[in-house]
C-alpha cells in the first residue's frame, strides 16, 4: 500500500516536472507546478505510514497510554499540513503574475517574452 | 530539439534518483525519536486527541504563525498587484452572463451549510481531522461559489480586512499571554486542559485554530475577490 503511494507521487513529480519543463503557456505550467507539489505531499505522507496502524488521533480506539506503538509517524503530516498552505499562497502568485503577464504583453506564451533576449 | 533532450536526461536523472529511494525504502516498525516524544506527551501536555493540531498549534506555534505570516504576504501581494493592473484600464466591467436559476438556488442553499461546515471544522481542530487552515479553506469556497453565482458580487473590503487583521492580533496577543501566563510562546496552557475529547478542552488550541480559520478564510477570500475583480477587457 505504501508503495503505491509512493510510486503514485513520484510519477506525479515527474509528471508535473515535464510539464513545466516542456509547455510554454504559463498557466500550463502553474498547473504542471501545483501537480509536482501535489507529487511531493504524496511522498512526505507516505514515507510517515507504517503498516498496520492508524491515525494520530486519539479517542476510545486508542488510549494516550499506548499510543506510541499504534499510531502512525504525526511528524510528516503536520509537514505536509504546512506544504500544502504554502504550495496554495505559491500558486495564488503564479496565477496573478501570469494575469500581471498577459495585461503587459497580450499573450501567455513565454516563448513570446523576449524582453531579456539578446 | 536540444531542449526536449536536456529535458528528458533531467526527467531520466531524477526517475533514477527517485527508483533507487523506493528500491531502498523500508517502512518503520517503531516511532522515532521525536514521533515517540509526541505520542507519549501530546495528551498530559496539551489535551489535545488529534496529535498533529498538537504539533501544529503547540509544539510547533512559532512556525505556524511563520506560515499565517506567509499567507498574510500572499494576499497582500495579490491585491497590491492587482491594483496596480486595475488602475491603468478604467473601463466599466460587462455585465456577466446570468448565472441561471440551478446554480442561484443551489448557492442560496448551499452556502450557508459550506459555512456551518467550515466553523465545525476549524472549531473541532483538536479533535477531529480538521483545523484552522481546512475550515479557512472551506469558508473560502463558500466565498467562491458566491463568486461563481454571481462575479460582481462584492462584500465589504474593510470586513474582510478587519476579520484579518482583528485574528491575527488576537493570535499574537494570545502567543504573549502564553509567555506571561504558561510555559512559553503560544503555550496552550493558560485555559485550563479540560476533560479529555471535550469541545471546550485542549486549552487555548480551539481559540487560536478559530482565529486561524477566520484569518485564513478571509486572507483566501480576499484573495478571490481580488482574482475575481481583475477581468480581462
Amino acid at each position: 500500500m505504501v508503495y503505491v503511494a509512493l510510486i503514485t507521487g513520484f510519477v506525479l513529480i515527474l509528471m508535473g516536472l515535464y510539464g513545466a519543463l516542456t509547455n510554454r503557456n504559463i498557466l500550463r505550467m502553474t498547473v504542471s507546478f501545483t501537480i509536482a507539489s501535489t507529487g511531493t505531499n504524496i511522498v512526505l505522507v507516505a514515507v510517515g505510514f507504517m503498516p498496520g496502524r492508524m491515525a494520530p488521533i486519539l479517542d476510545h480506539a486508542i488510549a494516550a497510554t499506548d499510543a506510541a506503538a499504534r499510531i502512525i509517524d504525526p511528524v510528516p503530516q503536520a509537514l505536509v499540513l504546512t506544504a500544502i498552505v504554502i504550495g496554495l499562497g505559491v500558486t495564488a502568485l503564479m496565477l496573478t503574475y501570469a494575469y500581471k503577464l498577459y495585461e503587459e504583453k497580450r499573450t501567455l506564451d513565454i516563448s513570446k517574452y523576449t524582453d531579456l533576449k539578446w | 530539439m536540444i531542449k526536449k533532450f536536456a529535458t528528458l536526461v533531467l526527467l531520466v536523472g531524477l526517475g533514477a534518483m527517485f527508483s533507487s529511494l523506493l528500491l531502498g525504502y523500508v517502512p518503520d516498525t517503531e516511532l522515532n525519536f521525536t514521533a515517540r516524544y509526541y505520542a507519549d506527551n501530546t495528551v498530559t501536555d496539551t489535551g489535545a486527541a488529534n496529535i498533529v493540531t498538537a504539533i501544529i498549534v503547540t509544539y510547533r506555534g512559532l512556525d505556524t504563525l511563520g506560515e499565517v505570516t506567509v499567507l498574510f504576504l500572499t494576499a497582500t501581494i495579490v491585491s497590491l498587484i492587482l491594483s496596480q493592473a486595475r488602475r491603468s484600464d478604467a473601463l466599466p466591467a460587462r455585465k456577466p452572463l446570468a448565472a441561471g436559476e440551478l446554480l442561484e438556488t443551489g448557492s442560496r442553499l448551499l452556502i450557508p451549510l459550506i459555512l456551518l461546515f467550515g466553523v465545525y471544522v476549524f472549531v473541532g481542530g483538536h479533535l477531529t481531522p480538521g483545523g484552522g487552515f481546512q475550515g479557512g479553506a472551506i469558508v473560502a469556497s463558500a466565498t467562491l461559489l458566491m463568486l461563481l453565482t454571481n462575479p460582481l458580487k462584492r462584500v465589504s473590503h474593510r470586513l474582510i480586512s478587519a476579520l484579518e487583521s482583528v485574528s491575527g492580533l488576537f493570535y499574537v496577543v494570545i502567543g504573549i499571554l502564553g509567555l506571561v501566563f504558561a510555559g512559553g510562546f503560544l503555550d496552550n496552557r493558560i485555559l485550563g486542559l479540560g476533560t479529555f475529547g471535550a469541545l471546550f478542552s485542549a486549552g487555548a488550541i480551539p481559540v487560536i485554530y478559530t482565529l486561524i480559520g477566520l484569518k485564513v478564510g478571509a486572507e483566501f477570500s480576499s484573495m478571490m475577490f481580488n482574482l475575481s475583480k481583475s477581468e480581462d477587457h
